[in-house]
């Protein structure tokens, strides 16, 4: 006999209590890993910047790898923010509808932001 | 807190401070400081993409006084945060898992940001001449 008091469907879905398996964990690590790359490349370039003026600045910003980059980069730290964000409101909000209510605030405003800077760099891009 | 009337299970003033609980929490504390400051990176690229007026402006911000604390101090979260989320990517691969690994590695991640901040910021400072 069975020692596990799941049903046979529960336990191959895999989903666990919180209903969404590891997805939030695993999202939460490999989007880490790529602003690893993103953010250091990102400091790189804005230190060689500090010294151009401001055409050769948005020209550099403009290129086609560059502006790659950084609409990477802003989709990916939203994301990875928002996640992190998530846990800490959840950890600490003890009063059901704050939680509810930050943690939809926290999204809307990442997700607009994140719209700003992609249509940013999108306008910078594509010289508009 | 919780509505509840449900005893609490012992909070952080009770524990004898230890390296591995300062880590965990600035991890915590930096992730937001760096939410916040992501908001800023969406300005400065608005800034660009507006224009050299609307950019001189955002540099005028950002070359103030205050605006040079704050991004010092964005520095120091962003390398904290790239080298102690280092630490946790490798722990989540069962690397150094013990204690006094967590000890050593956690201060590793502590004295790396603060170089790195040393160093961008001599660079910055110096007027970007290496």
């Amino acid at each position: 006999m069975s020692r596990d008091l799941r049903n046979p469907l529960a336990r191959a879905r895999g989903l666990g209590s919180a209903k969404e398996g590891v997805s939030h964990w695993l999202v939460q690590r490999v989007t880490g890993l790529a602003l690893v790359f993103l953010t250091v490349w990102f400091v790189v370039t804005t230190l060689g910047l500090m010294h151009s003026d401001y055409a050769s600045a948005r020209e550099t910003l403009g290129k086609p790898w560059n502006a790659v980059l950084l609409v990477a980069l802003l989709i990916t730290t939203f994301r990875h923010a928002v996640l992190g964000l998530q846990v800490v409101i959840e950890d600490y909000v003890h009063t059901r509808w704050l939680e509810v209510a930050s943690l939809v605030i926290i999204k809307f405003i990442a997700v607009l932001a994140m719209l700003a800077g992609v249509l940013a760099v999108l306008r910078v891009a594509l010289g508009s | 807190m919780a509505q509840t009337g449900r005893p609490l299970s012992p909070h952080l003033q009770v524990y004898k401070w230890q390296v591995q609980m300062v880590t965990s929490i600035l991890h915590r504390a930096t992730g937001i400081v760096l939410a916040v400051g992501s908001l800023l990176l969406v300005w400065g690229l608005a800034a660009v993409a507006s224009g050299p007026d609307a950019f001189a402006t955002f540099k005028g911000y950002a070359g103030s006084t205050i605006g040079t604390i704050v991004l010092i101090g964005w520095t120091l979260a962003f390398f904290y945060h790239l080298a102690n989320g280092i630490r946790h990517l490798a722990q989540d691969t069962g690397a150094g898992y013990s204690i006094p690994a967590f000890v050593r590695n956690s201060w590793l991640s502590i004295v790396v940001s603060i170089v790195l901040t040393v160093v961008v910021w001599a660079y910055v400072l110096a007027g970007g001449h290496a």
